[in-house]
C-alpha cells in the first residue's frame, strides 16, 4: 500500500469515531475525495517541477500516533522564546500540552482548535472561517482538511492590540516512528486589531517526521498581523507549510519566514485581497547546506485598486542544497494603481548548490507598478579580502558578508527577542561568534 | 621590517611582478610611484596576502619571517595593514561594529583578550577626532554611500584604530580634493613613529608634499627601475614617466 492509499484508508477508519458537525463531516469527506483524486503532486506539475516529493511519499508515515511521550521543560526549553512574555500554544506529537502552554480566554481567544471545533460557543466562528480561504483544490491542503483536528485557534475581537506575542509550537518526540502531523491553525483578527504570532515546528529526535500544516489567517478592516515562521528543524524533519491570508480594507499582513533547517521545506504563502488599500509583506531568509531543500511559493492576488505588496527573499545555499523561489503576482483588471514589488537575491556558497528562481506576473490592469528582480551570485571575493586585511579570518569574514546580505530582511522584524534569536541561529549556522547583533 | 628579494608574482598565470627588491626599516616612509599598469597595486596586494596572487620566485620577509604562505588575516595579525584604493561597501554593518570586529578578531589572532567596551569606545572617539569624523558617521553602514573623501578618511581611521607596524596606502590620494587630502595626510603623519613603516603608493607627486617620504621608488613593468630621495618624485612630476622609460 503506498502512502496515498494508506492515508485514504486511515481516513475511513477515523470517521467512525469522530464527533464532527454535519458541515465539518461534509468538508472532510469532500477533502479526502479531492486528495484521493489528485494524489500527491509530481514533477510534471509546473508548481512542483523543482521540488521532488518521491522520497517523502515513499516513506511509510504513521498518521495516528500510538504512543505518548511526556516531555519535560528541559527537553524543549531552548526552542521556546523566553526573553519576552508570550502566550503559548504548544503541542507534542500532535497532542496539546497544557503544562507547556499559556492560553487565554480573557477578552480574546488564544487556545486550541480542537476546543473551538467542539464547543458550541465557537460554532459560528468556525462555520464562517474554517476552510474559507484555504485552497480546497490543493492536495496537501485537502489532506490537512480531511485530518486536521488540532492546532492553534486565535480570535482577536475588534480594536484590540494584543500586547504579548503568541507562540505556536509543534514538537515531535520521535516515540512514534515516521510520524505524519497535520496541524491546522486558524487566526481571525477583527477590525482595527493587532497581533504578533511566532510559529515553529520542532523535532526532538532523529526519527523522520513529516508535517503538513495549514494556517488560515483572516485580517479584517484595518487589522495588522505580524507573523514569524522559524523553520530550523533537524535534518530528518520535513515540512509542507501552506498559509492562506484573507485581507480586508486597510489591513496589513506581514509574514517573515526563516528557513535554516530541515530536510525538505515547502512554503506556500498566499495572500488574497478582498478590498482596497491593503498591504501585504512577505520576507524571508533561507540559509541551508548539505542536501537540504527549501521551496518558497508565494502568491499575491491583487483583486482591488490601490493596494501594495512587498516581497523580499534572500537565500544562501551551501553544500548540495537546493532552493526554489516562485513568486506569483496576479493583478486583476479591476486592481488599478497596484504597487507590487518583488525581490529574490541568492548567494551560492558552493559549486554544487542550486537555486531555481522565477517571478510569475499575471497583470490584467494597465495602471500598475510592478517591479521584480532576482539575482544569483557568490560572495564578493574583493570584500572577503578587504575584511581579511582587517584581521577578520575567512570564516568570520564570510559570516559577516552573509549577515550584511541578509540584513535588510531582519530590519523589519518587530519583536527584539525574535531578532536576537534569528541572529543567534544565523551565527550558529555559520559557525561563528560575532560580537554584535544587526 | 620588510625585506623583499627578487620577488616574482603572478595572477591567473600572468606574471606581474618581475623581480622586486625592497628593504624597509622601522620609522621609514617609502613612496612607490609608476605609470598605470606598472604593478604598484599588485605589489601592495601581494604584501597584504591576496590568495589569488601567487609568489613564484624570490622571498617576502616580514620581521625576518617568510610570510608568503600566510593568509591576509594572519598577516594583519602580525601588523600589516592595507588601505584600499577602492574600499569595499558593506551595507548593514556599521563602521563601529566593523572596527570592533576587526580589533577583536585581530586581538584574538594575537592571543589577546577582547578589548573592554569602554576602552574601545574611548579609542574610537579619540581616533575619530584625529580624522575629523563625527560620531554620526560611525553609525552608518561601512562605506555605503560614502563620498571619495569619506571612504579614504575611513581607511585611515581604521589604520589609526588597528595601529599597524607596516601600513600600505594604495592610491590614498585618488578622488580626494586638496582639503580632504590634507586631513588624510595629517592623520597619517600623526600616526608616524620610529617603530612603524609606511609604504605610500601613488601616481602623482602631490600627496608626497604632505606625507614626505624618505625614499622614492619607480616601478615599471613589475620591477623597481629607479630609487632615490624625495627629490626623485619632484623630478618625475616635471619630466613625466616617459623620462624613466627612455632612461631604461
Amino acid at each position: 500500500m503506498d502512502l496515498q492509499e494508506k492515508l485514504v484508508a486511515s481516513y475511513m477508519a477515523q470517521t467512525s469515531t469522530s464527533e464532527d458537525s454535519k458541515r465539518m463531516a461534509k468538508l472532510r469527506s469532500t477533502a479526502i475525495e479531492t486528495f484521493e483524486q489528485q494524489g500527491f503532486p509530481n514533477k510534471k506539475m509546473e508548481e512542483w517541477k523543482y521540488t521532488p516529493l518521491n522520497k517523502l511519499v515513499k516513506t511509510d508515515y504513521t498518521v495516528f500516533p500510538k504512543k505518548i511521550k511526556n516531555v519535560t521543560l528541559t527537553d524543549v526549553q531552548r526552542f521556546i522564546l523566553h526573553d519576552v512574555d508570550t502566550y503559548k500554544i504548544v503541542f507534542v506529537d500532535g497532542v496539546y500540552s497544557s503544562f507547556l502552554s499559556e492560553t487565554t480566554h480573557e477578552g480574546m481567544d488564544v487556545c486550541l482548535l480542537s476546543a473551538a471545533l467542539s464547543q458550541p460557543k465557537f460554532r459560528k466562528v468556525i462555520e464562517q472561517y474554517f476552510d474559507a480561504v484555504a485552497d480546497s483544490e490543493d492536495s496537501f491542503t485537502a489532506l490537512n482538511t480531511a485530518f486536521g483536528r488540532e492546532g492553534a485557534f486565535v480570535h482577536i475581537p475588534k480594536k484590540k492590540r494584543v500586547e504579548k506575542p503568541i507562540q505556536i509550537i509543534h514538537f515531535s518526540t520521535g516515540v512514534n516512528q515516521n510520524l505524519m502531523l497535520q496541524p491546522r491553525n486558524l487566526v481571525v483578527v477583527e477590525a482595527q486589531s493587532e497581533v504578533q504570532i511566532i510559529e515553529r515546528h520542532q523535532s526532538l529526535s532523529d526519527t523522520a517526521v513529516l508535517t503538513n500544516v495549514v494556517t488560515e489567517i483572516f485580517t479584517h478592516k484595518g487589522a495588522q498581523v505580524d507573523y514569524y515562521k522559524i523553520q530550523n528543524d533537524r535534518e530528518e524533519a520535513s515540512l509542507v507549510d501552506s498559509t492562506y491570508i484573507h485581507q480586508e480594507k486597510h489591513s496589513h499582513a506581514k509574514v517573515h519566514t526563516f528557513s535554516f533547517g530541515g530536510q525538505f521545506i515547502r512554503n506556500n504563502l498566499h495572500f488574497y485581497h478582498k478590498d482596497q488599500a491593503i498591504q501585504s509583506t512577505m520576507k524571508g531568509i533561507t540559509l541551508v547546506e548539505g542536501k537540504q531543500l527549501v521551496d518558497h511559493h508565494t502568491l499575491v492576488h491583487h483583486a482591488h485598486p490601490n493596494s501594495e505588496s512587498h516581497q523580499e527573499y534572500k537565500g544562501i545555499y551551501d553544500g548540495q542544497s537546493t532552493g526554489v523561489f516562485n513568486g506569483k503576482i496576479v493583478v486583476e483588471q479591476e486592481a488599478q494603481k497596484t504597487n507590487a514589488f518583488q525581490q529574490n537575491n541568492n548567494i551560492l556558497m558552493s559549486d554544487k548548490a542550486t537555486i531555481n528562481t522565477k517571478p510569475q506576473l499575471e497583470i490584467f490592469a494597465d495602471d500598475v507598478r510592478c517591479s521584480h528582480g532576482c539575482t544569483i551570485g557568490q560572495l564578493d571575493e574583493t570584500a572577503l579580502f578587504y575584511l581579511q586585511t582587517r584581521g577578520i579570518p575567512k570564516k568570520e569574514a564570510r559570516a559577516l558578508l552573509t549577515y550584511a546580505f541578509a540584513n535588510n530582511v531582519l530590519a523589519s522584524v518587530n519583536i527584539p527577542a525574535v531578532k536576537a534569536r534569528i541572529n543567534t541561529l544565523i551565527a550558529k549556522k555559520l559557525g561563528v561568534h560575532l560580537g554584535f547583533n544587526l | 621590517m620588510l625585506s623583499i628579494d627578487n620577488l616574482h608574482a603572478q595572477v591567473e598565470g600572468k606574471g606581474i611582478l618581475n623581480g622586486i627588491n625592497l628593504d624597509i626599516k622601522p620609522g621609514e616612509v617609502h613612496a612607490i610611484m609608476g605609470p598605470n599598469g606598472s604593478g604598484k597595486s599588485t605589489l601592495s596586494t601581494v604584501i597584504a596576502g591576496h590568495e589569488d596572487y601567487e609568489v613564484t620566485k624570490g622571498s617576502l620577509l616580514y620581521q625576518g619571517v617568510d610570510i608568503s604562505d600566510l593568509s591576509a588575516d594572519e598577516r594583519a595579525h602580525l601588523g600589516i595593514f592595507l588601505s584600499f584604493q577602492y574600499p569595499v561597501e558593506i551595507p548593514g554593518v556599521t563602521v563601529t561594529n566593523f572596527i570592533k570586529t576587526a580589533i577583536n578578531e585581530t586581538r584574538k589572532g594575537q592571543g589577546l583578550e577582547e578589548m573592554p567596551a569602554n576602552v574601545m569606545l574611548k579609542k574610537i572617539k579619540e581616533k575619530a577626532k584625529l580624522l575629523s569624523i563625527d560620531t554620526q558617521f560611525l553609525s552608518r553602514s561601512l562605506n555605503e554611500g560614502f563620498s571619495g573623501g569619506e571612504k579614504k578618511r575611513n581607511e585611515i581611521f581604521q589604520m589609526a584604530m588597528l595601529e599597524p607596524k607596516l601600513a600600505i596606502l594604495d592610491e590614498t590620494d585618488s578622488g580626494l580634493d586638496i582639503d580632504a587630502m590634507r586631513v588624510v595626510a595629517n592623520g597619517v603623519n600623526t600616526l608616524r613613529n620610529d617603530e612603524n613603516a609606511i609604504i605610500v603608493i601613488t601616481h602623482y607627486q602631490r600627496l608626497l608634499d604632505y606625507i614626505v617620504p624618505d625614499f622614492v621608488h619607480v616601478l615599471h613593468e613589475g620591477k623597481i627601475v629607479k630609487s632615490g630621495g624625495k627629490e626623485l618624485a619632484i623630478e618625475l612630476e616635471e619630466k613625466g614617466y616617459d623620462w624613466i622609460k627612455q632612461a631604461i
